[in-house]
């Protein structure tokens, strides 16, 4: 290798090599541009099913739902996963990234993909939402879109992979992968067979949209079609469980309580996770009830083993290395005394309870048969979602930018008082939004619908009062998120463009992909792994009773949930 | 995870099984892949397919 390619952060310590730090901040950029169009489009439907405002009329709002779910499920999240891939792969195993020529390949496709698919939504054409039912049909240059982006962000896979044979080959490290990266390897898993099965149905769906055949069967869509849907949310499981553990080794210098167990945990994601899909399907004709059980009520349970596994591990890892540093009285100072104003770490912890608590229980629910029942298609299922996504992930996310703004960009955060309250004006809002939509679901209220009063339907029907204030709520707390998501926006593009240099070489154009100027990268090639936090192996005490104490209230939680949920059921049907 | 050989053995001892599975991306990347293709969807596609069309 000729020439000095790697240049170390005095911060983290961690080594950023010159082409992949590039591919990291551009996915990275292209991944909150998207943030910004869904976000908008989210709070104008959120105005829309407001009982009070409705604002939008019934075209643009199926219009801006679809924009809002593609942008988000698929664009912010992938684009951001990519550059988790390459911080992950390169930057943890202090390697040069494997083919980086072929990397700006994977996301110009990845680029074109999501611009012209969103394109296709503003042409009015293609308002077939996120799921794209057939035989509702788009115009060809939306399935073209999503092909285009799933092959880019498929060569950023087998990428991460090349590069972590690359590391191997040059021996940047010993041992084992670190657990951040193995969890990278478990999102990068997923995704590939995501993509896998989004090609097996969206190429297809592409020539029937072109006339060239003559129609997909809807229930073989719908099958593979949540092969794809569903299943693009598990790559986000992994990778913020990921970067759940990152932060707890940043913020904190933990270590995991056992890799094992957490590898294991792991596994049972490459394993089972994707299965979950099949909780979509739960109504539908066709499908036996052995396939729907075992994807949902047996298998599914494995992965969402693997969830609380993870759920206990890092606070629990944070737990103790907080009683290490002497936070030892009663079951919570160590939780008490953590950094709540740095919102590295009051993003992932908060993104951590709310996936958990709201996001995991409620997921339980939906994948069981018959209480499924009571919510399915509601909006009880854009709750949990929500609870999953848009928090678990999103904040998750956040968090991390927070961390990568000085670290990856060379930059100082602006507005460093509204970053501190900014996860938890996004969370606040996000669990009004959440637990209203929750509450006027299992009243009945269906999702994605334009206008629940059937103001000009020749069937009337009335929803109760109170479902109808729960959507109003739940438009003040859309709103406040749509605050907290805004806050994020400026912050982390201001942070870009006018935060102080952290570093002389850092200019305008390296905040946003381009390499920082030559004299930054100082180094050839770093010293085989050093044992820093994050890049650490081996595994911490088990000595963690208050994250047991957690443990046993969430438990408690879901029990009595469940139960609710089984009660509610026998109420409404009742059986002789 | 502890430091070993990755020649296939840690100081004379013989790592174990799920040792070398988890530490090599293309057998997790083989199984990864051919679980939720089978069990979830060429099990669902079979369903699907084998429906008997209305007389």
């Amino acid at each position: 290798m000729a020439g000095n390619s790697f240049r170390q952060c005095p911060t983290s310590g961690l080594y950023f090599h010159r082409s992949a730090e590039s591919l990291m901040k551009a996915h990275a950029v292209m991944a909150v541009v998207f943030f910004l169009i869904g976000g908008i489009f989210g709070l104008l439907v959120m105005l829309t099913r407001m009982p009070s405002v409705h604002l939008l009329s019934a075209e643009t709002f199926y219009m801006a739902l679809s924009i809002h779910g593609t942008d988000i499920l698929i664009f912010w999240i992938i684009f951001f996963e990519v550059a988790v891939l390459y911080f992950a792969s390169s930057t943890l195993l202090r390697v040069r990234p494997a083919m980086p020529g072929l990397g700006w390949l994977g996301f110009l496709l990845m680029l074109v993909g999501s611009c012209t698919t969103t394109f296709s939504f503003f042409r009015g054409n293609s308002s077939v939402m996120f799921t794209s039912y057939v035989p509702m049909p788009a115009e060809p240059i939306f399935y073209l879109g999503l092909i285009l982006f799933a092959v880019g962000a498929l060569v950023g896979c087998f990428l991460f992979l090349a590069t972590l044979v690359v590391a191997k080959r040059e021996k940047t490290y010993q041992g084992s992968i670190p657990l951040v990266t193995f969890g990278a390897l478990t999102a990068c898993i997923i995704a590939v067979v995501t993509i896998v099965m989004g090609a097996i149905i969206l190429i297809p769906t592409f020539l029937w949209s072109l006339g060239l055949i003559p129609n997909v069967d809807p229930l073989v869509y719908r099958t593979i079609w949540w092969g794809l849907g569903h299943s693009s949310q598990q790559i986000n499981v992994s990778a913020q469980v990921s970067i759940w553990y990152a932060v707890a080794a940043i913020v904190f210098g933990a270590k995991p309580m056992s890799e094992k167990v957490s590898r294991t945990a792991f596994l049972l994601y490459i394993l089972f996770l994707q299965l979950a899909s099949a909780h979509h399907l739960l109504v539908d004709p066709g499908l036996s009830t052995s396939w729907k059980v075992f994807n949902t009520s047996y298998a599914m349970y494995l992965a969402v083993l693997a969830s609380m596994v993870h759920g206990l591990t890092v606070p629990g890892s944070i737990e103790v290395a907080q009683r290490k540093k002497g936070f030892t009285n009663g079951l919570f100072e160590w939780l008490r005394k953590a950094p709540w104003d740095n919102p590295v770490f009051s993003g992932m912890f908060l993104a951590m309870i709310i996936f958990g608590f709201i996001g995991g229980i409620t997921g339980v629910v939906m994948g069981t048969e018959q209480i499924n029942l009571i919510i399915h298609n509601t909006i009880f299922v854009p709750g949990h979602f929500h609870a999953t996504v848009a928090v678990g992930t999103t904040l998750t996310f956040m968090a991390i930018t927070y961390f990568l703004i000085p670290v990856l960009f060379r930059r100082e955060l602006i507005l460093p008082q509204l970053a501190k309250w900014q996860p938890y004006i996004f969370a606040g809002g996000m669990v009004l939004l959440i637990l209203f939509m929750l509450g006027a679901g299992t009243l009945g209220v269906p999702r994605r619908h334009w206008d629940v009063s059937f103001s000009d339907a020749v069937l009337k029907f009335k929803f109760a009062g109170t479902a109808i204030t729960m959507l109003g709520m739940a438009g003040v707390g859309g709103i406040l998120a749509a605050i907290g998501g805004g806050a994020y926006c400026l912050i982390a593009v201001g942070s870009l463009v006018f935060g102080k240099r952290l570093d002389e070489n850092a200019s305008l154009f390296s905040s946003f992909g381009f390499p920082m100027s030559a004299p930054a990268y100082k180094v050839s090639q770093p010293d085989q792994l050093a044992m820093s936090p994050i890049e650490s192996h081996g595994s911490g005490s088990h000595a963690a009773p208050g994250t047991f104490a957690l443990a046993l209230v969430f438990l408690v939680t879901f029990v009595v949930y469940f139960f609710i949920n089984a009660k509610y059921l026998s109420s409404l049907w009742h059986m002789s | 995870m502890t430091q070993h050989n990755h020649s296939g053995d840690a100081g004379g001892e013989e790592v174990p099984f799920m040792q070398r599975l988890l530490d090599n991306p293309f057998q997790l990347l083989a199984l990864g892949v051919a679980f939720p293709i089978v069990i979830y969807m060429v099990w669902g596609l079979i369903e699907a397919v084998t429906i008997p069309l209305a007389p």
